[in-house]
């Protein structure tokens, strides 16, 4: 018995020793091929790959993967090397425990920089791997403010966070129904719990009644208790923090019960599959994205994203694909993929993206994200503004102000923003 | 007033639902004492067949009624093949096996059916297509529609049904003899095993029915939405009294209008600024400060299966107690 | 005597590939020191339940509340949340203590429940613990519900940062690796523990509990007070493992501690083998490493064979769980290691 045991815990032991082997091998192989002056950059990308958001966590991937065979066709030169950039993606499963086992990993890989993680509850945990590491890493989609504020050097992101998400929908709401009582309601998760919150803070702030939270699981389908207190409480506008999985039903069932107030949600719910979910209750919803629409990123990065990979990006690939070119970019000025080198850079760097013009402040956050306002018309998300910096724009101004951009040889990894980018910074 | 009417037709209907699903507890708890933990996973199954079904048809130019049904009745036999699978292999061998072995075997065959479903359906909530025309009534100041009258009408006309298989047929009989004594229900020719499987098969459509009433009410399902839903359909049949019919209807509509009230009326009533003993910073200005919110409205049930199991483990329409609890 | 030698070989072989496995694992990558260190934390936790499961005979499906009310004292007592920063050998007692009054609080009134109404009741006690955790950042914010809680304190020990590395004497040892030997230290003290229990009074007397309540209360023993003993020893143990895992991942959120966490420690008790401790630490060993070797075999095979993933380890792991959980208790209700009396009693239970 006793040596059946060891034999089995050894056999455990020993298949995984050689799993991790045959994972080392494809890359020390890529590292020896090309010819002499050449420097191999590895990037690492993290998302779920599998679980429940497991296609967001392959569109992201994919954003990060086209920068990447975009840098390497354009033959960029660091420190008089030919470089080639290898992308190393990993499954995070959204699952935190996993989350900092992968950091582990990539850092143990020496990767030069990560684009990811997808979720905060697995982007938090890992950032301080990544911190001791001292390898740069810069989010795509996590909207936690908690991500930034931990003084991490390495952290970046470049998606609105949820205390601007918030503030821009609330202030949407605010303007454009004038409600004089809101209820707010979320479903006890990060998101949905985090979003809220800020919602109740702008509104609170323009001196509009909040009902107090109320609150279901992300798992809910039941709505109607707490929509009848809501609707018994009077209220004419209702925010919903949560996914469009339950504010689907709780869509539906408000209008079932002759509420007639206006439903707002945030990104987690601005989603097409809304219409499936609550029907022609949809009709008239308002909600927001975190960033500029897919549709309205970067002509020539949506183009080569569909050409690529033959699907339409979901939500935050033009995110991670700005993400990597910005990994890129720096080491390109610092001329080296040294992550000491190329962190100073990265944190001054003034980059037009596929997402518009992308610099930190100080904590690493984007300065000025723009977040969408939607509507639901005729079973179809449709943008009707885009808010910046605390100004409202149309979408059409926002579009047409917006167009000859791409024209410019923005996203391309191409020499002359570079150039100009600095000075840009200067001028501050 | 009308709100409070409201939140009893809400707490009505969600208890029909539980009412339904505890149903399929109590049957098979009823006859061989067994907390058939995977119960919910029928009911999942249930309501994604129909799902598959109803989808198909839905282009179609079927009534909406006669598509539900036909998603009903395919559902139906699915599921009780499921239940008897279950039976078979995971339940049977054990009968004789210390009690903790057959629940142990119940959380692994949930855990199998859950992810069994996934790779068939996919982790999405799929959203079931919405082809029947609701129509809503006023009632009191309170708003009632077809489907949810539906449910609680059909949840009765099961619930007499099944009283009826029990109290009036000869499988009935065999199953009540089976449930007082295996060994002397034997030996007076009752094939027990087979009125196990009878139990199981028929535990199993009701909980099919279940699946496709949830799904339709609802307008989602997901392969995750049978653990909740049973664990609070068990905390209804033991409230009512495990292993008695009635007692599930009781329980399940008592569950229900206690999570509906509890969610609607606890924030304000747990509100300390109403009593004036709230800090004054969150009290000022009509402010807040509340114990608890409808955040804690899936604690509900389990505090009423704690509650029931230690003061009333027979429940409250049961009448056995002994060493099962 | 030659016997004897040869058990001692034995374990000196063990305890040398356990003392030196952290370094032949970070030759790897330092990421497999984590997935060991997660597997010792299972390891932890599995003998905690065993206490109540495997030797009182009490099914206790809400057992990572306790591992999360662990994780939580450690973080609430060693970040800024509250701006609290007490050192490991104050709060892993603290944490043991708090969890061992929520084992008592959960043991008190479910005393005269038995069997499978025990295991609802505890599973459902689970579930409110991760509710409230989840809903305690109102009014008064003390865990910031889903939030979670950030900046957790690494272990410190005298002047050694855990979360650093340090070379000794030009060795370099990584943090997780400092990590591992903590929590091989930690279970090696809770293995003890465990051993000189099963051959106490105390172990005895959760012996004939679990065998036959009433006739334990005939002979003399006091089952209520044995009972919550039990619960809170258990308990105590899963506080211990979570404040470690609340050290080590640095960031702490009700999402950890889901009734699947629950159920994958009691999958490894059940398929270890019930009040076996060797067979408890197979069962967590060998549960804890299969998501990993899922993902270095069935992952890269199925893209070699089918070109894309069919089927997700992650659900081939939760398959293997259930699968486990059926097939043990049909054909090996001991477990893979049963114990010597398990073995006896449910042999001759079935044979009756």
């Amino acid at each position: 018995m006793k040596s059946s045991k060891l034999a089995l815990t050894l056999l455990a032991i020993s298949v995984g020793l050689i799993g991790c082997g045959e994972d080392k091998k494809p890359e020390t192989k890529k590292a020896e091929a090309p010819p002499p002056p050449s420097i191999e950059i590895k990037i690492g990308h993290v998302g779920p790959l599998t679980g429940g958001i497991a296609h967001l966590g392959k569109d992201n991937e994919n954003g990060a993967r086209l920068a990447i065979e975009e840098a390497n066709a354009a033959k960029i030169k660091i420190d008089g090397k030919d470089a080639k950039f290898v992308l190393v993606a990993e499954d995070d499963q959204a699952d935190p425990k996993v989350g900092t086992t992968v950091a582990q990993k990539l850092v143990d890989a020496k990767v030069a920089g990560v684009v990811g993680h997808l979720n905060s509850g697995t982007s938090i945990p890992a950032s301080d791997i990544y911190n001791k590491g001292n390898i740069p890493v810069i989010s795509g989609s996590a909207t936690n403010p908690k991500l930034t504020e931990q003084g991490f050097k390495v952290q970046f992101r470049v998606v609105a966070r949820d205390d601007q998400q918030g503030p821009a929908v609330a202030n949407y709401l605010a303007t454009a129904s004038k409600p004089k009582v809101v209820a707010i309601i979320d479903d006890a998760t990060a998101y949905g719990e985090g979003l809220a919150n800020e919602v109740e803070k702008t509104l609170k702030a323009a001196k509009i009644t909040v009902l107090p939270r109320e609150k279901g699981t992300d798992k809910t389908t039941d709505w109607k208790a707490v929509l009848t207190k809501v609707k018994g409480k009077k209220a004419d506008a209702v925010f919903y923090g949560g996914m469009d999985a339950t504010g689907g039903p709780l869509l539906k069932q408000g209008r079932e019960l002759g509420l007639k107030a206006v439903f707002s949600f945030g990104d987690g719910a601005c989603t097409d599959e809304m219409t499936k979910l609550a029907g022609a209750a949809a009709d008239g919803l308002l909600c927001s994205q975190a960033g500029i629409p897919p549709q309205a990123a970067d002509k020539k990065f949506l183009d080569a994203y569909k050409k690529k990979f033959n699907v339409d990006p979901i939500i935050y690939a033009p995110f991670t694909y700005d993400a990597a070119n910005l990994l890129i970019e720096a080491m390109k000025k610092a001329n080296s993929a040294d992550p000491v080198k190329y962190l100073p850079e990265l944190a001054k760097i003034d980059y037009k993206g596929a997402t518009g013009k992308i610099a930190f402040d100080e904590k690493g956050d984007r300065k000025d994200a723009e977040i969408t306002m939607f509507t639901m018309k005729d079973g179809k998300l449709t943008p009707i503004a885009i808010i910046k910096g605390g100004q409202t724009v149309s979408y059409e101004d926002f579009v047409k102000a917006s167009a000859p951009a791409p024209a410019a040889p923005a996203v391309a990894p191409a020499a002359e923003p570079a150039k100009d980018a600095p000075k840009a910074e200067a001028k501050k | 007033m009308d709100i409070f009417v409201q939140q009893l037709v809400n707490g009505l209907t969600l208890g029909a639902v539980y009412a339904i699903v505890a149903l399929g507890y109590t049957m098979v708890y009823g006859i061989i004492q067994l907390i058939n933990f995977a119960h919910g996973e029928v009911v999942m199954i249930g309501a994604m067949v129909a799902f598959t079904v109803i989808n198909a048809l839905a282009a179609g130019s079927m009534p909406p009624l006669v598509v539900v049904l036909i998603g009903t009745a395919c559902a139906i036999p699915v599921c009780m093949l499921v239940g008897y699978a279950m039976e078979r292999m995971a339940y049977r061998p054990l009968r004789s096996a210390p009690r903790l072995a057959p629940l142990i075997t119940a959380i692994g065959v949930s855990i199998i059916l859950q992810h069994l479903a996934m790779l068939v359906w996919s982790r999405n909530v799929m959203a079931f297509p919405q082809i029947i025309p609701l129509t809503t009534y006023g009632f009191a100041g309170a708003t009632i529609t077809s489907v949810q009258l539906t449910i609680v009408g059909l949840c009765f006309a099961m619930m007499a049904g099944l009283a009826a298989l029990v109290y009036r047929t000869r499988l009935g009989t065999a199953m009540r003899a089976t449930a007082q004594n295996p060994q002397v229900a034997r030996l007076m020719g009752v094939d027990v095993n087979r009125v196990i499987a009878a139990t199981f098969i028929i535990g199993a459509g009701l909980g099919a029915v279940a699946g496709v009433m949830i799904g339709t009410y609802y307008g989602v399902a997901q392969y995750t939405m049978g653990s909740v839903l049973g664990l609070k359909a068990f905390a209804a049949a033991v409230l009512g009294g495990i292993g008695n019919i009635p007692g599930a209807m009781v329980g399940g509509l008592l569950l229900g209008v206690v999570e509906a009230l509890g969610a609607g009326y606890i924030g304000d009533l747990t509100d300390l600024c109403r009593y004036g003993l709230g800090p004054e910073e969150s009290c000022a200005d009509g402010g807040h400060f509340i114990l608890f919110g409808s955040n804690y409205q899936d604690v509900f049930a389990f505090v009423v299966l704690i509650l029931v199991l230690v003061f009333r483990p027979s429940g409250l329409l049961g009448e056995r107690v002994g060493d099962r609890a | 005597m030659k016997n004897q030698r040869r058990v001692w070989f034995g374990v000196a072989l063990i305890a040398l590939t356990l003392l030196l496995l952290p370094f032949a694992l970070s030759q790897a990558g330092t990421a497999w020191v984590r997935i060991a260190n997660f597997a010792l934390l299972y390891v932890l936790l599995a003998l905690g339940l065993n206490i109540v499961v495997g030797f009182a005979g009490l099914l206790d499906l809400g057992y990572i509340a306790f591992y999360a009310v662990g994780a939580y004292v450690y973080a609430l007592l060693a970040s800024p949340h509250f701006g609290l920063h007490l050192p490991i050998w104050a709060i892993l007692p603290i944490g043991a203590a708090v969890a061992a009054l929520f084992g008592v609080m959960l043991g008190a009134p479910t005393l005269k429940l038995r069997g499978d109404y025990l295991a609802i009741v505890t599973l459902g006690f689970g579930e409110i613990v991760r509710i409230f955790l989840n809903n305690l950042s109102q009014p008064v914010n003390i865990t910031r519900g889903p939030q979670g809680i950030a900046g957790i304190d690494p272990v410190r020990i005298g002047g050694i940062d855990f979360s650093r590395s340090d070379s000794v004497l030009g060795v370099v040892v990584s943090g997780p690796m400092k990590y591992y030997y903590l929590l091989l230290g930690l279970m090696l003290v809770i293995v003890l523990v465990n051993v000189r229990l099963q051959d106490s009074r105390i172990g005895r007397a959760w012996e004939a509990i679990r065998e036959d309540e009433v006739a334990a209360r005939a002979m003399g023993i006091d089952t209520t007070g044995m009972k919550l003993l039990a619960f809170a020893m258990g308990a105590s143990f899963g506080g211990v493992a979570g404040g470690m895992f609340s050290a080590i991942q640095g960031f702490i959120s009700p999402e950890s501690f889901v009734l699947v966490e629950s159920v994958m420690v009691v999958s490894m008790v059940v398929l270890g083998g019930m009040g076996n401790i060797a067979g408890v630490i197979l069962g967590a060993v060998l549960l804890a490493f299969v998501p990993e070797v899922l993902r270095w075999t069935v992952e890269p095979a199925q893209r070699a064979l089918f070109g894309k993933m069919l089927v997700e380890p992650e659900v081939i792991r939760m398959l293997i769980f259930g699968l486990a959980l059926v097939l043990v208790m049909l054909y090996r209700p001991a477990g893979l290691l049963p114990s010597a009396v398990r073995k006896r009693e449910l042999t001759q239970e079935r044979t009756s």
